[in-house]
């Protein structure tokens, strides 16, 4: 059981090594990384939109009702779009490409290794892994950064929304306290953590779909798996490395 | 010409269950060989040892001094290049027409041109009979189309050795007669060696130089098919007879009991004696197999080793067609 659990977490590793080495092996495969990306791209560029206007609200709405209970509602923009750029951002972004474009993958790489094509591209002496896997995941990890900044914008528009027209903010403050609290290494720590997510969620589809368990019912099992192994992943990283950022980063208002 | 195939000890099992133990075998270069065995002796398994994509526990697939199952990957791909493997369903890319997936290895591994792969891969799909299905997916069309295209793209890269796995599965007996003949011609044509696995008692009567049979996790024999071909090894007579009474039971292997309880009821119905069929020619109009010349020297340099069975037949064999060993060998390196 525990040497299972181990044996899987070093092939994890161990594809991701291969990936990270096959990015830089010459030929590089664009025209499947150009349609990768425009898949994931196109099936989570909307999701993640809708999504982000009410996650921005809720964040908006519950920081708004505690500082309105401290007084200190002139810290309401600061806070909220803090926690949307370095928190909710990058994990909406995660989770849909996890589950709308990773599921996908997985699905996509399960079946073609039950129907052998794998093999016999290997047979053919083409490396699945820079033919397919390396273009998949360098597009899941572009667009989490790209769908990062969109989600961003879209998350802290709702915000200022509600909290300037539902909760009678004022926009001054708000963005007065925005500036106050807010630096450029936020931004960056988003996009970070987008990367890093983008390379998870398409590292463990990839694993999961070149590692199904017997026919087409494992194919929806590894699905499964990849989906909620990515999700497991992502916050235990997202704790991490909110933690490190914490520590090294000295918050701009203290 | 193609590349000698040395197999020395190969042991694999899945898990606790053994599939064959010290397979020991040499394919000789540019012949035809054929391995046979009832469903479920790990024939498939040793098909894609040899060409390293199941890694077995032991032993070693030596090609060209490259070990398939231990050398390092980058080596490994190299020397898969040499190779064309049919496999047993086609194992066609879904997503591409026949036409790409036949001009996949080209396009992969060569800087032709467009123009000159669409040259090549026409003249393939013309061998293998699929002019005009170039445009379809491999999901519209029947699965003996499936394997045919499967082959065409095994041989784009004119490989050096070509394995093919049940090449008759799905296929009625003329169309398997036809793929026999075209086997046969390609190797004729290309000489490269070839190992085809199957269970189909026509194709391994007519196409293969030489014949090994795996049963009970082991190599039962392997060598020219004349030495196969007259066996009294109960299995292998079972086997080549197609009849019930034998070792080999529904599932894989009979116990002691039930053969003994066969062997005290004795042979209903004798088993009619096995003749020995002509191997297949190339068809008219193709150079010789240079396989030919080259086998009937290997044969006569180890015929006194060989069971008296199998000498005679061999004799017979080659006094049959004495005019083929006078045949002119061809310079070599014109056709690979």
């Amino acid at each position: 059981m525990i040497t299972g659990a181990l044996r899987q977490t070093g092939r994890f590793f161990a594809l991701a090594a291969e990936v990270s080495r096959a990015v830089f092996r010459r030929p590089f495969q664009f025209r499947e990384f150009v349609e990768q990306f425009w898949f994931v791209a196109s099936v989570t560029i909307l999701p993640a939109a809708l999504v982000s206007i009410p996650f921005g609200a809720v964040i908006a709405l519950q920081v708004g009702s505690l500082t309105q209970q401290l007084g200190a509602q002139s810290f309401t923009g600061g806070a909220s779009v803090l926690a949307v750029v370095q928190q909710a951002s990058p994990l909406i972004v995660a989770l849909l490409i996890a589950g709308a474009g990773g599921s996908a993958i997985c699905a996509d790489l399960g079946s073609r290794k039950i129907r052998e094509e794998l093999d016999a591209m290997e047979v053919m002496g083409v490396s699945p892994v820079q033919r397919l896997v390396v273009p998949r995941v360098l597009a899941t990890m572009a667009v989490a950064v790209l769908l990062n900044g969109l989600v961003s914008v879209v998350g802290t528009l709702g915000g200022y929304f509600f909290n300037v027209v539902l909760q009678g903010g004022t926009p001054g403050a708000y963005l007065s306290s925005f500036s106050a609290l807010a630096q450029l290494s936020d931004l960056y720590i988003s996009e970070l953590k987008a990367l890093v997510f983008g390379f998870i969620a398409g590292i463990v589809a990839a694993h999961r779909g070149l590692n199904p368990r017997g026919g087409p019912k494992g194919v929806g099992d590894a699905v499964n798996q990849s989906v909620v192994i990515t999700f497991l992943l992502l916050f235990f990283v997202n704790m991490v490395m909110t933690a490190v950022y914490l520590q090294i980063v000295p918050p701009k208002g203290g | 010409m193609g590349i000698e195939v040395v197999v020395e000890g190969l042991t694999k099992s899945f898990g606790k269950q053994s599939v064959w133990r010290d397979v020991t075998l040499t394919l000789p270069a540019g012949e035809v060989s054929v391995m046979l065995g009832p469903s479920g002796t790990g024939k498939t398994v040793f098909l894609k040892s040899l060409i390293g994509l199941l890694k077995p526990e032991k032993g070693r697939v030596l090609i060209n001094g490259v070990d398939m199952v231990n050398s390092p990957e980058r080596d490994i791909y190299e020397t898969r290049k040499l190779f064309g493997l049919m496999f047993q369903d086609g194992a066609l890319f879904g997503s591409m027409s026949l036409f790409d997936n036949i001009a996949f290895p080209l396009r992969e591994h060569t800087r032709k041109k467009e123009s000159e792969i669409r040259r090549i891969v026409m003249e393939r799909i013309e061998v293998v009979g699929l002019l005009g299905a170039e445009g379809k997916l491999p999901g519209e069309i029947s699965g003996g189309m499936r394997k045919r295209a499967g082959l065409a793209r095994a041989l784009v890269l004119d490989p050096q050795i070509i394995l093919c796995d049940e090449p008759d599965s799905g296929l009625d007996p003329v169309r398997t007669a036809y793929l026999s003949q075209l086997l046969i011609d390609l190797n004729a044509q290309i000489d490269a060696t070839m190992l085809i696995v199957t269970h189909n008692l026509d194709i391994a009567a007519t196409v293969p130089d030489n014949m090994g049979m795996l049963f009970r996790r082991e190599l039962v024999t392997f060598g020219p098919r004349e030495v196969l071909l007259t066996s009294d090894e109960p299995v292998v007579a079972q086997f080549l007879g197609g009849r019930r009474e034998g070792p080999i039971g529904m599932s894989e292997e009979k116990d002691a009991a039930t053969l003994a309880a066969e062997a005290g009821a004795a042979s209903s119905a004798p088993a009619p004696p096995r003749v020995i069929v002509p191997q297949l020619e190339p068809s008219p109009g193709l150079p010789p197999r240079r396989a030919v010349a080259r086998r009937r020297e290997r044969v006569m340099s180890m015929i006194d080793r060989l069971p008296p069975a199998a000498r005679s037949a061999i004799r017979e064999t080659y006094a049959g067609n004495a005019e083929a060993a006078t045949l002119p060998m061809p310079a070599a390196g014109s056709g690979a």
